[in-house]
């Protein structure tokens, strides 16, 4: 028997689930634990977040990690200049520390007084010891605010996704407190149904050539960099917009350029298939 | 509840601590698992951690439901051999009732006698392991009490799965080491200012905003960066292969750490002479003499040798192991030189310590402040090398 309150997310009308992974979200959200989601780009990690928020009809905010971004900054930031300046010209009332206190993302996450989806995306392209850094709160869903003598809480433990790359490991004791997905790259059949969700109503033969042509792609092991999902679909919408046959699809893959970024990987390509074939 | 299951995994290597079997514990007294294929998803998705290590847990758990060990001796040119589904033949009923139903622990047994039989790739047929056919073992053929071995499944039942095993890919066996060398490489920070000015100092602007009777005036400075240069000369082939796993999981962790301002990297063969080299295979070569002319004394120098070697090797005139080397010049000497001539230099002996009682390797100790390949080791030594002189 499953609880009230289980089996909340679906999916959205734009986003392709598998059901491994609609099952690890709903564990995610009943637990409330972070989901650690990590696959090849172009799977649709951080568009994950986005559905969940779509589909459950929730606020989404977006924490962006780059090289540089503290854990503090997450929480909070005390605006010091922005207090100093009012202080020199007084145009506002600078005794309550209050005003200069600006929450970061989760801090925001935190204060809703609604549930909301929060992803910190990219959580590997900080500092190793930044996952470290957020436990605690990402534990209790709150911290303390020394400047004001604050306690923020969260009224309703945010959904939080976090997604990796795999650039850099993570510590374990971060890991220990997540639920862990790993995206495949989707098989032909999921991926039929993903193409079909961006273009309703392509055409079957189209559709069948271009998904013939891009497995073969992948196939190649000399590729630097092989084509991904999101790489699929803009191919497929160039196909659609050049009017490209599909039986021209299998002679000679046009706009390639749009598969195949990576230089060396285009001259293989030409070298190796182009020039053979004829 | 499955408390076995846990060694299981423990056992098969897939790393759970306490506290993701109590979350496991919890998710399934909140009752979200109603059949095994869910157990299956939601326990990987609690327990493991890592898309290295799906492989261990598929293997784990084939262990645990099927109760059976998993085979090990297949070997993976058969895996290879078996890896493009045929389509399945449609056996009628008198073909059917030919197999005698074998058991599950002699199917076993036989698939083991068979796979030392057979030597080549083998595809239809009623009795070797491969593709098609109607032989037990192999895979989409049939069999009333067969064993799959690899290709593509059929449905998603979850011991299916497990069997595919299709995270095989994914194992590394390295990571864990990978990330504790880099996590004591990051010792090695040595932050300084540098770059354009935009970080501001809010100190010296409050300081200065009061000097100023209140009048803002706002102070900028360079941000810290991470000016730590690295040079490291590994021995590599003959005595030191035992401990080439070692040396290449140091290699990773060092060139993969993204906060050096500069990694260099060489390789010698026992002693280092005339020349270094840009490649294991020690084809292309740079003056050691060149390298000390252009590189600052500023470099840390990281040095990976078992510094054992015949006494001649190190001290004499054409020693080099390497007859072709024709060193005008000892090893010792090349070594006293790049000692002098960085400011920071330690030497990473892979070799236990009761090894070290040796001629060249107490030598070579002398020029070198020795650390055991150890993480224990690698501290210690981070720690030698961003001592200010």
């Amino acid at each position: 028997m499953k609880s009230d309150g289980f089996d909340k997310f679906k999916g959205s009308p734009d986003y392709v689930t598998s059901e491994p992974l609609r099952n690890a979200v709903n564990v995610a959200i009943a637990l409330g634990r972070p989901l650690l989601i990590r696959g090849e780009p172009g799977t649709g990690k951080t568009l994950l977040a986005h559905s969940i928020a779509h589909g459950l009809g929730k606020k989404l905010i977006v924490w962006n990690i780059k090289s540089t971004t503290k854990a503090q900054e997450g929480l909070y930031v005390y605006d010091t200049v922005q207090r100093l300046n009012d202080s020199r010209f007084g145009d506002s009332d600078i005794s309550d520390i209050k005003h200069y206190i600006k929450l970061g993302k989760l801090g925001q996450a935190f204060a809703s007084p609604e549930q909301l989806v929060l992803l910190i995306d990219e959580v590997d392209k900080a500092d190793i010891e930044f996952p470290n850094d957020l436990l605690n709160e990402l534990d209790e869903m709150s911290f303390y605010i020394p400047e004001t003598n604050e306690t923020v809480t969260a009224a309703h433990r945010p959904i939080t996704v976090i997604t990796s790359n795999a650039e850099k490991e993570l510590p374990d004791a971060f890991l220990r407190r997540c639920i862990f997905h790993y995206i495949e790259f989707p098989a032909p059949k999921l991926m039929e149904e993903i193409v079909l969700v961006h273009f309703p109503d392509i055409k079957s033969n189209l559709l069948r050539e271009a998904l013939k042509a891009f497995y073969a792609l992948r196939e190649i092991d000399e590729f630097r960099k092989k084509p991904s999902t999101s790489e699929l679909i803009d191919w497929i919408r160039a196909l659609i917009a050049g009017g490209i046959s599909h039986d021209s699809i299998a002679k000679e893959i046009p706009f390639i350029g749009t598969l195949l970024k990576k230089e060396t990987d285009y001259d293989y390509f030409v070298n190796n298939f182009i020039h053979r074939a004829r | 509840m499955f408390t076995d299951f846990f060694y299981t995994l423990r056992k098969r290597k897939v790393p759970v601590s306490i506290t993701e079997w109590m979350t496991l514990m919890e998710a399934l007294a909140r009752g979200y698992v109603t059949n095994l294929d869910e157990f299956y998803f939601l326990a990987r998705a609690i327990l493991v951690k890592s898309e290295a290590y799906y492989d261990n847990y598929d293997i784990a758990f084939q262990e645990y439901f099927q109760g059976i060990e998993a085979p090990t001796e297949i070997s993976n040119e058969i895996l290879e051999w078996l890896r493009d589904p045929l389509n399945r033949l449609t056996l009628s009923k008198e073909d059917l009732a030919l197999f005698d139903r074998l058991d599950f622990d002699e199917l076993l047994k036989e698939l083991e006698k068979r796979l030392r039989e057979q030597t080549e790739q083998h595809d239809g047929g009623g009795y070797w392991i491969g593709r098609g056919g109607t032989s037990p073992f192999g895979h989409s053929g049939y069999h009333p009490a067969g064993i799959r071995i690899g290709g593509e499944g059929g449905g998603g039942h979850a011991i299916q799965i497990a069997q595919e095993r299709r995270f095989k890919n994914y194992r590394n066996d390295l990571t864990l080491d990978v990330r504790q060398i880099k996590l004591a490489l990051k010792g090695l920070r040595q932050l300084s200012r540098i770059g354009p000015e935009d970080e501001l100092a809010l100190e010296d602007t409050i300081e200065a905003t009061a000097k100023n009777a209140g009048e803002i005036e706002l102070k900028w400075r360079r941000s810290r960066k991470n000016a730590v240069k690295v040079l490291l000369l590994m021995d590599v082939g003959g005595s030191m292969e035992p401990f080439a796993l070692l040396c290449s999981q140091l290699f990773s962790a060092a060139h993969s750490s993204s906060h050096f301002k500069d990694f260099q990297y060489y390789y010698f063969h026992n002693c280092i002479y005339d020349n270094l080299y840009q490649d294991i295979e020690r084809q292309e070569a740079i003056s050691t003499d060149h390298l000390l002319r252009t590189l600052e004394p500023d470099y840390k120098l990281l040095m990976v040798g078992d510094a054992r070697m015949g006494s001649w090797e190190l001290l004499e005139r054409y020693g080099a192991i390497n007859y072709y080397e024709h060193n005008e010049t000892p090893g010792v000497v090349w070594l006293k030189r790049i000692s002098e001539h960085f400011t920071h230099g330690v030497w990473l002996n892979p070799t236990r310590l009761r090894f070290w009682n040796h001629p060249t390797v107490q030598l070579i100790g002398r020029l070198f402040p020795m650390f055991p390949l150890t993480l224990e080791g690698l501290g210690e030594a981070v720690k030698r090398l961003v001592v200010k002189k």
